[in-house]
């Protein structure tokens, strides 16, 4: 019988603006997951301001690893390697995570894995469903990232569509602003919406001409602006909660119909979602009641998972320790990394 | 004692190890590279050559810690046996003081040691142990203004005359010709700044600039201040440990004008 020992993985998220540090037994298990978020801080400004980000992950850093460490009840002795966010994400707020994860390996002569934050949000779905492998397809969609992936293997990616314009949080967070949500648009316009028609207003589901999966988020978004203007112009009062259960309806068809429609050309057997907006309930049980009808497994991450954790990186961490992926003391934060690169 | 000592808050990246037995303190080892390119310091656009044959495109990011390395392994140094990291803590570029401090940080972290919270304008101070000129280090902040303290030696002892802040270079002057004493300047705010100080600002002082084996940073002087901060028992935990950026930021600055208007 193959006895592997345990294999444990101290992981660092700090790409926006949650700081955030996980221990991880195996890639699956999660011995704890500490999140200190910013987002009272940035709701000021109306979204993430990224000097005010990267200043606060420096002050909390330090106090969300050693919590990490002491909720997991390990010592940093008893941690295989360390594993860390080093990108896509805002650069000043990466590079602390990084420059932090880095000494700290360095000084406690462990390995030091570099993770890609989309490969993190994929391997979110490790985590609670622990009979799911590669191959699958996944939907990740946050507020700076939508694309659909094959994950061919552990670590093995490939986008098939992703976004022309704006990220599908993105889209999200600008209509919130628009009809009076504040930020974070995501979770407000998913409550209000439970209160509003989905058919009310016809917003435009966007096809992106020369590509099957490809999306496009802008056009639904100017088309919620220019229906508000024209509802001032005419002195109409405009419904808050219709407008934002027919936005959100609009993106999440699109999302739906370009992931079923990959889950049948690749005839897909099994379908996760990940990422911010994974959390949205429209979508969770659009996506849910799409991959029943064609048959397929379906997998999402609990809201915990969805939005950004140092859990998730963990998890994808333990994988690529099993490649045999390993960085050297010289590895810089990639604020446009792109998946599969190293 | 032994300490660690970084500095990385501007375009220079330096590590030292300086250690202290007895009466005696050494520097164990030092590196130190100023990864100024060659149009920071002409002006001229980057390639076109210039006074300085360095064009680096590298990031503390990705040079600060293979230069520690480099420091231990030369100094055969044992982690286990340091008794802090010192740490150039601000002013200085936001992304090189976080980079610096969060590295001290980690190693704080992982190696259960302080840290000492090194005023950047100190330890550049230091470089210009026993001059009898007062000191003063000059970095530049943009919009018009350097960051800068006024230091002066009294002994083995750095005394602050002017303790560091953002400052219009015009009031800085102002402020030196107060003591009326002859003054030396030192740090990356010099070659933006020189002209205007012997033609206008400074015009008819007393005043010099640094030799280029002194005007920048050096992690070496940030050891030895450090030394005195750790006896003075001024060490801070890693987790307490944040740097000293002496400006909020662009988005909060704007906020307030914005409050003020209203």
């Amino acid at each position: 019988m193959d006895e592997r020992k345990d294999v444990l993985v101290l992981a660092i998220e700090s790409s926006c603006d949650e700081t955030a540090a996980s221990v991880v037994r195996n890639g699956r298990e999660v011995l704890s997951n500490i999140i200190s978020s910013q987002i009272a801080l940035h709701t000021l400004y109306g979204g993430v301001v990224p000097e005010i980000a990267s200043r606060k992950h420096i002050e909390k850093i330090n106090q969300v690893i050693e919590t990490a460490l002491s909720e997991a009840g390990v010592t940093l002795e008893e941690i295989d390697a360390v594993g860390v966010t080093y990108g896509p994400g805002l650069v000043g707020a990466l590079l602390v995570g990084v420059a932090e994860a880095k000494a700290i390996a360095y000084a406690a002569k462990k390995p030091l894995i570099g993770v890609h934050h989309i490969e993190g949000h994929i391997a979110a779905n490790y985590i609670e469903h622990k009979e799911l492998e590669p191959p699958f397809f996944c939907l990740v969609v946050s507020g700076g990232h939508s694309h659909l992936v094959q994950v061919k293997d552990y670590g093995k990616f490939e986008i098939i569509g992703r976004t022309r314009d704006d990220a599908a949080g993105e889209a999200f967070d600008k209509v919130a602003r628009a009809i009076g949500l504040g930020y974070p648009g995501g979770p407000k316009i998913d409550k209000v919406s439970k209160e509003g028609n989905p058919e009310a207003i016809a917003f435009p589901r966007a096809r992106v001409g020369d590509s099957l999966y490809d999306f496009s988020f802008s056009g639904v978004k100017s088309a919620v602006l220019n229906y508000i203007n024209g509802c001032r112009m005419k002195g109409e009062e405009w419904n808050q909660a219709d407008i934002a259960a027919s936005f959100q309806k609009a993106v999440t068809d699109v999302l739906v119909e370009n992931a079923m429609r990959a889950v049948r050309e690749y005839r897909a057997e099994k379908f996760a979602i990940a990422g911010g907006v994974a959390a949205n309930s429209a979508l969770r049980s659009a996506m849910k009641e799409a991959c029943e009808k064609e048959g397929i497994d379906f997998y999402y991450p609990s809201p915990v998972y969805c939005t950004d954790n140092a859990a998730m990186i963990g998890a994808a961490a333990y994988y690529e320790y099993l490649n045999g992926t390993r960085h050297g003391w010289d590895l810089n934060a990639v604020p446009n990394l792109r998946l599969g690169e190293r | 004692m032994r300490i660690l000592a970084l500095d990385s808050s501007g375009l220079v990246a330096s590590v030292a190890v300086v250690a202290q037995e007895g009466k005696e303190t050494v520097t164990v080892a030092e590196y130190t590279v100023n990864y100024t390119q060659c149009h920071t310091l002409t002006n001229a656009p980057a390639g076109a050559g210039g006074l300085c044959s360095i064009k680096c495109k590298k990031t503390h990011s990705q040079t600060l810690l293979p230069m520690l390395d480099e420091v231990v392994k030369a100094a055969d140094l044992n982690l286990d046996e340091i008794d802090g990291i010192a740490v150039a803590a601000g002013p200085g570029s936001f992304t090189g003081l976080r980079i610096g401090s969060a590295t001290a940080k980690g190693l704080g972290l992982a190696l259960g040691k302080p840290l000492i919270h090194i005023p950047t304008l100190e330890g550049l101070a230091y470089n210009l142990w026993g001059t009898d000129k007062i000191i003063c280090p000059i970095l530049d902040a943009r919009r018009g203004q350097v960051y800068s303290g006024i230091y002066e030696f009294d002994g083995d002892d750095l005394k602050v005359l002017a303790e560091q802040t953002a400052v219009d270079i015009e009031e800085l002057g102002e402020k030196l010709k107060s003591f009326g004493r002859p003054v030396i300047f030192l740090g990356d705010g010099v070659p933006v700044h020189r002209d205007a100080l012997i033609e206008r600002i400074m015009a008819r002082c007393d005043i010099a600039f640094a030799p280029a084996n002194m005007n920048r940073q050096r992690a070496a002087s940030v050891g030895c201040l450090a030394i005195q901060y750790y006896q003075a028992g001024k060490i801070e935990t890693a987790a307490e440990h944040k740097p000293d950026y002496l400006r909020v930021s662009q988005a909060e600055r704007e906020r307030a004008e914005r409050e003020q208007r209203q």
